[in-house]
């Protein structure tokens, strides 16, 4: 189960990587792999200001719909609308072309609470 | 006889397990004074042949719509009901099934309610239909619902000329929501959408709008759901299906969400239930659909077949996060209204549309003729039903039908102070001329 090194994570299998004052976020392998078949994603509204933990859209599967929750605070600036076709990206690759939204951070001192790759791991092991 | 499948054995053993003689002393703390209120006065038990003869009496003092000649409407109509209706539907495989928790087992039941679905598009020209919910009311408060989670906002502009019951529904519904309700006015009769743009603010969800409208005028809807959208709220619309064959449908008129009682597509008053719950949407809402909805797909070999689609979306996997707390549908009334619509046919649902047209017409200008009556919106398109202003109180015209066995009409002043001596009069492909020129000579006494 790959966990990148570069990623910060969340107990609830988001992932969120820095750029400048913006994060980028998507759910780690190791949730598609509990999914399993992602046929369809709920995406947030870009414009949309959040909190951490709040939900941000939902994942459908063919047996089960997930929360995707916001690893981190501020306002969404992008989402991914390629997965309006194509799904299955997150399952495909889920830290890559299967990324959900962009945020601008509101603040940048919470991402210093969430998880390293090594905690992460321990997690999911 | 015993109703509870404990033998005297049983009942033995609980009572030592309880550490007590008999029953009664069971329950010897509970005073004298609450016990007796507890006794109910029956008679001695009969036997078969006895009870069967008592309650067919006391069914027989039921008057409804086969015993009456009916002009009730409100919601709930006196169409025909072709015979071949009831007998399919009471085919076991039918008649017994409950709601399938294994749906892919039940290919025949998918199957109806597939048809059932597809019937319905065509009827409201919108993209979706469900697979039905319990009835009209509850669909409403659904669509009402479903539009806030969609727009994500918080407050519902309604027409004061929906069913005062299906209002009720939707109060309910929303009460536990902390969803608003604001009114719009009424002029004439119809709901008045002049002030509408400015009504509409960043927080209203949907505007809705029944029509024909409970006085049983059809609502100028021409324009309004472009007004709508241009605010980011959504149209719902109730509707009485059989209207659709010749008005406009809520397709034509941009509705995002249209609801109806199913019950005039070929199941029976019945007192009241059970009815049927018709919702349909945009393609674009699927998602946010309550209830449950059949798809066509093929299996391993190519074999076309049916499955239930979108249940992760439902009550049982979603929890308190489902789209709606209702995870079942109606699905006896969905297959009534099925093979109704598809012994009509287009051609036959339209002439059932035009025979309400001309009847209630014909009936309305009657009335209108005679001393004292008046109909209060002359000048308002109305469809199968229509208000009349009695020169008499409603309940003196109504004891006097019903003794020559009509139902007269509903009294609207039950529902509102303004509705005093308002005869709401609805008029079926059901009535002969024969039977509503009898009906005007009992109002022409008054």
């Amino acid at each position: 189960m790959t966990v990148p090194d570069n990623l910060k994570y969340t107990k609830d299998h988001e992932w969120a990587r820095l750029e400048g004052n913006e994060a980028i976020v998507g759910i780690t392998e190791y949730a598609q792999s509990q999914l399993g078949d992602v046929v369809y994603i709920e995406l947030p509204k870009i414009g949309d200001v959040v909190s951490r933990g709040d939900v941000i859209g939902t994942i459908e599967a063919v047996k089960t719909v997930a929360d995707i929750y916001s690893p981190v605070s501020g306002e969404i600036v992008a989402v991914n609308s390629a997965l309006k076709d194509a799904s299955e990206l997150v399952n495909k690759d889920p830290y890559g072309e299967g990324w959900i939204a962009t945020l601008k951070l509101s603040d940048a001192t919470e991402l210093s609470t969430l998880l390293e790759s090594a905690d992460y791991q321990k997690l999911i092991s | 006889m015993h109703f509870i499948p404990n033998t005297g054995d049983t009942e033995r053993e609980i009572l030592t397990a309880l550490g007590v003689d008999n029953f009664s002393a069971l329950i010897a703390n509970i005073p004298e004074q609450f016990k007796k209120q507890c006794l109910i006065d029956l008679p001695p038990a009969l036997s078969e042949i006895e009870i069967s003869r008592t309650v067919a009496k006391l069914a027989a003092k039921n008057a409804n719509s086969d015993t009456q000649i009916s002009f009730l409407g409100g919601g709930s109509y006196d169409h025909f009901i072709p015979a071949a209706v009831d007998f399919l539907i009471s085919r076991s495989e039918f008649y017994t099934a409950y709601t399938p928790y294994q749906p892919e087992v039940s290919q025949g039941t998918l199957q109806a309610i597939y048809e059932y679905q597809s019937q319905i598009c065509q009827l409201t020209d919108l993209e979706v239909a469900n697979a039905s919910l319990y009835d009209g009311t509850t669909a409403l408060a659904e669509a009402a619902l479903m539009a806030c989670s969609i727009t994500r906002r918080n407050k519902l502009l309604v027409s004061p000329l929906v069913n005062p019951l299906a209002r009720q529904v939707l109060v309910t519904y929303l009460k536990a929501r902390n969803l608003d309700i604001v009114d719009l006015p009424e002029k004439n009769g119809r709901t008045d959408f002049t002030a509408l743009n400015t009504q509409i603010d960043d927080q209203t969800a949907a505007v809705l709008v029944q029509s024909p409208n409970f006085l049983g005028i059809i609502e100028d809807l021409n324009g309004i759901a472009e007004g709508v959208h241009a605010k980011n709220a959504l149209l719902v619309m109730s509707v009485d299906p059989i209207s659709l064959a010749i008005l406009k449908t809520p397709g034509e008129l941009g509705a995002d969400i249209a609801v109806a009682e199913g019950q005039p597509l070929g199941i029976h008053q019945a007192f009241g239930g059970p009815y049927l719950g018709i919702f349909t949407t945009r393609r674009q809402f699927i998602r946010n659909m309550p209830g449950r909805i059949v798809g066509q797909t093929v299996d391993v070999d190519s074999q076309r077949g049916y499955v239930l689609v979108l249940q992760t979306r439902e009550q049982h996997i979603r929890r308190e996060k489902a789209t709606s707390n209702i995870c079942t549908n109606e699905g006896l009334m969905a297959l009534a209204a099925t093979i109704y619509l598809a012994l009509m046919g287009k051609t036959g649902l339209r002439k059932v549309a035009d025979l309400c047209l001309q009847n209630s017409h014909y009936l309305a200008r009657k009335i209108a003729g005679l001393p004292g009556f008046v109909l209060p919106f002359a000048n308002q398109p109305f469809f199968k039903e229509f208000v009349v202003k009695t020169p008499r109180p409603i309940k003196e015209i109504s004891a006097a039908a019903l003794e020559a066995n009509f139902f007269a009409g509903i009294d609207l002043g039950d529902y509102h102070p303004e509705w005093e001596k308002y005869l709401l009069i609805a008029v079926t492909e059901k009535r002969s001329l024969q039977e509503m020129d009898a009906f005007l000579k009992i109002l022409a006494k008054f």
